[in-house]
């Protein structure tokens, strides 16, 4: 007890003693500022299962997600051995959910690298260099958001092929534009900034300034954004798993198993709507966890 | 020979219509040693002048000598090892995600230090602040522990010359003497040049031996700290200011 008491004072001291102390005081203080917003947690809770159940998906999932059985198809919900019941091949829909959730967590993860890094490098050097570069780089960014967001994924996936891989890449393309407009619209504040006056004073070069001064106060807004972000990125994941080009059949993409169901909606509504839901309960997740990431993140609130 | 002199400095930002001049033929010069004080009300140019020697207002004309060296153009990193400069607002000039551990070894990393552990407990030691401080952030601090951490951070490179762009304003009156009495031990253990902005006479009659005195970017006299003690201004407009602040 005192132990674990004496671990608490160490963390929430003021006079941090070395490097590694202030870094986890700092982190032990944003976490718990986290940890009050209940809204957050439970956000972060739902994407902590998400993530067990990827992990586990061969542990949790009673059957085969891809084992078809023509004699019990459209089975109902809690069904013989069937909890969420079975889809137009018989297969058990429950399964093909769990292991859905590690596909949603590849396109997550890998949009989520691709597109705000992407845009935060084109945002900060426009920002920082300015002049021609700001020109150029900025009207690129122009054009890709000019185009409506699905019509250029699609485009993108029609000539690359049909396929998770392409989708992924389709989606990033057409996510990085708003984040470098807004890394951009923050180096142009910072950029002024005495801070950053102070160290061009010292000798330090753009790349320096760029990558040590820049970003870090871009990024808490940059995560922000992205976990906002989040569920549309989801959403056009299924999208294009609805309309045929995204993961392929028999995949168990949680957009793909949605498009199956649509044929049979009226009769046999479960098919359709258990992926539809696990949809919505991931999006709203990523929206609440944004929500509270933004409390304890954004530097404007955090210096108060 | 003056350590620092400026010559007929023009500074504009702006240009065609939207040209507006903020210094207009400003001349003055600092020996070796001295403070050299400029005062005037906001928007008279006091900190346009400091901020075109550092290199920070890209339009200007004239000539800047420091220590014989013409300036011109990009800076060398031997110029900032020379002149340093401490900002107005210490809620500004701190990055607020950089620990003063961070503030400090950085730039003695970009000053080519190596042993930078031991010099940053020395500057902490130098400017007041004892090592307790060091792994601090900014929103951690005061205002005036802040000022002295930019303090240490221009003192870091060792230079000759600190340019003070009204070092007090933004702090309470009482944090206000404790600075300015630092800065006066400062200059003369390191023996450093100051040119320091202001617009309180008061702070330049403290500080500096001779003071210039600027309205709409003009200079319109240069006198004594002595002759300001005496109320002997030659200028109506310095005559204004001298009998508006006592």
């Amino acid at each position: 007890m005192s132990e674990t008491q004496n671990l608490r004072a160490w963390l929430l001291t003021d006079t941090p003693t070395s490097r590694r102390h202030a870094k986890y005081a700092a982190a032990y203080q944003g976490w718990l500022s986290f940890r009050s917003n209940t809204m957050a947690m439970i956000g972060l809770w739902i994407l902590i299962f998400l993530v067990f159940v990827a992990v586990a998906a061969p542990l949790l999932a009673p059957h085969d997600p891809f084992e078809q059985t023509l004699s019990n198809r459209l089975q109902g919900l809690n069904s013989d051995g069937h909890i969420l019941g079975t889809d137009s091949l018989g297969r058990d829909i429950l399964s093909r959910l769990i292991y859905g959730s590690r596909i949603t967590l590849f396109i997550v993860g890998l949009v989520a690298l691709i597109a705000p890094i992407t845009g935060l490098l084109v945002g900060t050097v426009a920002g920082y260099v300015g002049g021609w570069t700001d020109t150029v780089l900025m009207r690129i960014t122009d054009i890709f958001l000019a185009f409506p967001r699905l019509v250029l994924a699609l485009a993108f996936v029609a000539a690359l092929g049909a396929g998770i891989e392409n989708a992924v890449l389709a989606i990033s393309l057409t996510a990085w534009p708003p984040y470098a407009r807004m890394a951009r619209a923050e180096t142009l504040t910072i950029r002024s900034s005495d801070y950053i006056s102070a160290i061009q004073l010292q000798g330090a070069g753009p790349m320096r300034i760029i990558t040590k001064h820049i970003w870090p106060l871009c990024i808490s807004s940059l995560i922000v954004r992205v976990t906002l972000d989040m569920a549309g990125i989801i959403l056009a994941a299924a999208g294009l798993g609805f309309l045929g080009l995204g993961a392929q059949p028999p995949s168990p993409e949680w957009g793909a198993m949605i498009s199956e169901g649509r044929r049979f909606i009226l009769d046999s509504w479960w098919v359709a709507t258990v992926p539809g839901l696990a949809i919505f309960t991931v999006s709203l997740a990523f929206n609440l966890l944004g929500d509270g990431l933004r409390d304890v993140l954004d530097p404007k609130d955090a210096e108060k | 020979m003056s350590m620092i002199s400026v010559e007929n400095l023009d500074v504009w930002f702006g240009r065609g219509r939207d040209r507006v001049d903020a210094v207009k033929g400003a001349s003055f010069a600092v020996k070796r040693g001295e403070s050299f004080g400029l005062v005037g009300e906001s928007g008279s140019g006091k900190s346009t002048i400091l901020r075109a020697i550092m290199g920070l207002a890209p339009d200007w004309s004239g000539q800047i000598t420091v220590d014989g060296k013409a300036i011109s153009g990009r800076r060398e990193k031997g110029f900032y090892k020379q002149v340093q400069m401490v900002f107005q607002d210490p809620y500004a000039s701190l990055h607020p995600r950089h620990s003063v551990d961070q503030v400090l070894g950085e730039t003695l990393l970009l000053h080519g230090f190596t042993d930078i552990d031991d010099r940053v407990v020395k500057l902490l030691d130098d400017v007041g602040l004892g090592g307790k401080f060091r792994f601090r952030y900014p929103h951690q601090l005061s205002g005036g522990q802040r000022q002295r951490v930019a303090i240490a951070r221009a003192l870091a490179a060792e230079p000759e010359i600190l340019l003070l762009d009204e070092p007090t304003s933004a702090l309470d009156v009482s944090v206000q003497a404790e600075i300015l009495n630092l800065l006066a031990d400062l200059r003369v253990e390191h023996g450093l040049t100051y040119v320091m902005v202001s617009h309180d006479l008061s702070v330049v009659g403290h500080m500096c031996d001779q003071l210039a005195v600027m309205k709409d970017g003009e200079i319109v006299e240069i006198m004594a700290v002595d002759a300001l003690r005496a109320m002997k201004a030659v200028h109506p407009y310095s005559q204004h200011l001298l009998e508006a602040s006592v």
